[in-house]
């Protein structure tokens, strides 16, 4: 019973960084149908920039995690102004190529710098952040995690329930020509939602690295992990990326905890398969509303 | 005559580098009035509106000939969002509402052209011409009826606090009463706000009741206007678009080519 309660603690924690990093995947492809596959590379980007701040440079931890955070809104911005902007209106080929690309391209920028190696970050989580419920214990990274992901959950509901700008961003995601008609900045919100994307995917690749250790391929394949958790909620559905990130994550802690840890990347596909089967929208795809 | 606000001058539309869509089309449009745009299936009207707000683009068409005119700027080809910002607004045919935003968020879409700026007063507005979307302002739009949505789309233009207002079939589908209350709000907007209106209808009698001024198009051209008054008594207006023959006894709508409910796929 305890170790079930723990492993479930540890699985939705997991679970919640994986929801919100596709997050910002579902983001992109709601907004401008693009499926972005260097998404985990942007998570690793995002884990080596930090390491780098606070080993090379000795920031303090709050700091360099803003700064990572910062400076990821930056090159989610710059990535859509550079690379993508002149492929607006080509055929999706060429734009999903051009993701594949930045993939290997920072991939490769990642091995040139830092190596493959697994590289872990000092520890710096004091252990007075660790929570004792009874007779589970969870972790100072856990209680850290959980505390991070609900304050971006909250904030990006209100970001997009309440501001101008996030308003404008949904507007776009359900209906383009109708946002152009009224003179929503189109262009803008493609660039604010790559900035957005590629922030929150720094942001769970740092935590990630808190738990795992930074290492390009394990961050990296992190992105492939973000196709399980949006199909299973659904390609348009953000609450949707929440749940199937959760439920991916408690998938792969039980199937560690009481199967064997060299099963946990394969059984969350097989569940997949199995959920596709029947519900072939995801659990939370967007039943189209249709009323004329 | 009054002042001049969008003058059209012999444009030409190409769809898709190939398609010709307008063969010079001329028209102008004065400061403060009601203009309405007629016309059967195909004719150009949509395609007019889109050339004058910069929503042909998306859809891979563009201004090749001639100029449009909007207070001494010339805007052909100019990108919906700075044509917006100079106070041009189209209601795009057949509603498109925002499905998945409430109806006041959808009334908030429409300050993309000031954000930032206070826009509780245009809430009180729109709410104040539209009384029936009060109730209905924390549902998704996607669930709202027909005559509903046509309220919030008009009303979400309003939220742009328009100069000029374009309206593109906005009675289409929609049952008489409905169409009847829409048309007197039309007037009043026009009236009240100072909003100059273009019109683009197919129900040709309603249209001609509140516009001061019309214009036929066919095919791609402009082939008859004048004043509601001319247009209405000119025998071939009366024949093919209000569907009363010569003899006075009203045709059914399957003689006129033009009628058609449903609207072909975009
Ligand atoms: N995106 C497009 N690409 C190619 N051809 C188009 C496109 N949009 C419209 N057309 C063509 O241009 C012509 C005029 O279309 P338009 O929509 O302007 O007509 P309309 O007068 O608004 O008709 P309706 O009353 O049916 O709305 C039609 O023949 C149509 O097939
Ligand atoms: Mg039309």
């Amino acid at each position: 019973m305890e170790f079930f309660l723990q492993l479930l603690v540890n699985g939705v924690c997991v679970g919640l960084l994986y929801g919100i990093s596709a997050m910002g995947f579902v983001m992109i492809f709601k907004s401008s149908s693009v499926l972005n596959f260097a998404h985990g590379e942007l998570l690793a980007l995002g884990a080596f920039f930090f390491l780098a701040l606070i080993t090379w440079a000795k920031l303090p931890i709050i700091v360099a995690f803003l700064l990572t955070l910062v400076g990821s809104f930056v090159l989610g911005f710059l990535i859509e102004k550079f690379f993508l902007r002149p492929l607006i209106g080509e055929k999706l080929i060429f734009v999903i190529m051009l993701t594949v690309g930045l993939a290997a391209m920072f991939k490769g920028l990642i091995l040139l710098i830092w190596g493959g190696n697994l590289r872990t970050y000092p520890n710096f989580l004091p252990e007075t952040l660790a929570l004792k419920l009874g007779t589970i214990y969870i972790a100072p990274v856990y209680s850290a995690t959980l505390v991070i992901s609900v304050l971006f959950l909250v904030l990006f509901g209100l970001f997009f329930k309440k501001s101008a700008q996030g308003i404008y961003m949904r507007s776009v995601a359900d209906n383009q020509m109708a946002a152009l008609s009224l003179g929503v900045h189109v262009r803008r919100v493609f660039a604010l939602s790559w900035a957005i994307a590629a922030m929150v995917a720094a942001m769970s690749g740092i935590v990630l690295g808190i738990i795992n250790g930074v290492n390009v391929h394990d961050l990296s394949s992190i992105g492939l992990k973000v196709f399980p958790v949006v199909i299973l909620g659904g390609l348009d559905s953000i609450g949707g990326a929440i749940i199937g990130g959760i439920i991916i994550g408690l998938l792969e802690t039980f199937t560690g905890g009481y199967l064997s840890p060299s099963l946990t990347d394969v059984v969350p596909y097989i569940v997949l398969v199995f959920i596709l089967l029947v519900k072939p929208y995801g659990l939370f795809g967007l039943v189209e509303i249709e009323r004329v | 005559m009054g002042e001049i606000i969008l003058q059209i001058n012999n444009i030409s539309v190409v769809y898709s580098d190939v398609i010709q869509v307008l063969k010079g089309v001329s028209l102008s449009v004065e400061k403060g009035q009601i203009v309405s745009l007629l016309g059967s299936n195909g004719a150009g009207k949509t395609t007019t509106l889109k050339a004058i707000s910069g929503l042909l683009k998306p859809e891979n068409g563009a201004v090749t000939d001639g100029s449009i005119i909007y207070e001494g700027k010339n805007i052909q080809n100019q990108a919906p969002e700075y044509i917006t910002r100079l106070g041009i607004i189209q209601v795009l045919e057949g509603r498109q509402p925002f499905k998945y935003l409430t109806i006041e968020e959808n009334l908030r879409v429409g300050t993309a052209t000031r954000a930032g700026k206070p826009y509780k007063d245009d809430l009180d507005l729109v709410y104040n011409y539209f009384p029936a979307l009060v109730q209905r302002r924390k549902s998704l739009a996607g669930y709202c009826s027909g005559g509903e949505l046509q309220m919030l789309v008009i009303g979400r233009a309003l939220m742009a606090h328009p100069q000029l207002l374009m309206l593109d079939e906005p009675s289409l589908g929609l049952a008489p009463l409905v169409v009847k209350e829409i048309f007197r709000i039309i007037k009043k907007i026009n009236e009240e706000q100072g909003a100059t209106i273009v019109l683009v209808e197919q129900n040709a009698n309603m249209a001609l009741q509140v516009a001061h001024y019309g214009y036929v198009m066919e095919n791609g051209k402009i082939v008859m206007e004048g004043t509601s008054k001319e247009l209405s008594e000119n025998p071939d207006v009366k024949e093919f678009y209000l569907g009363i023959a010569a003899t006075g006894i009203a045709k059914s709508y399957k003689d006129v080519k033009s009628y058609r409910r449903r609207k072909r796929w975009l």
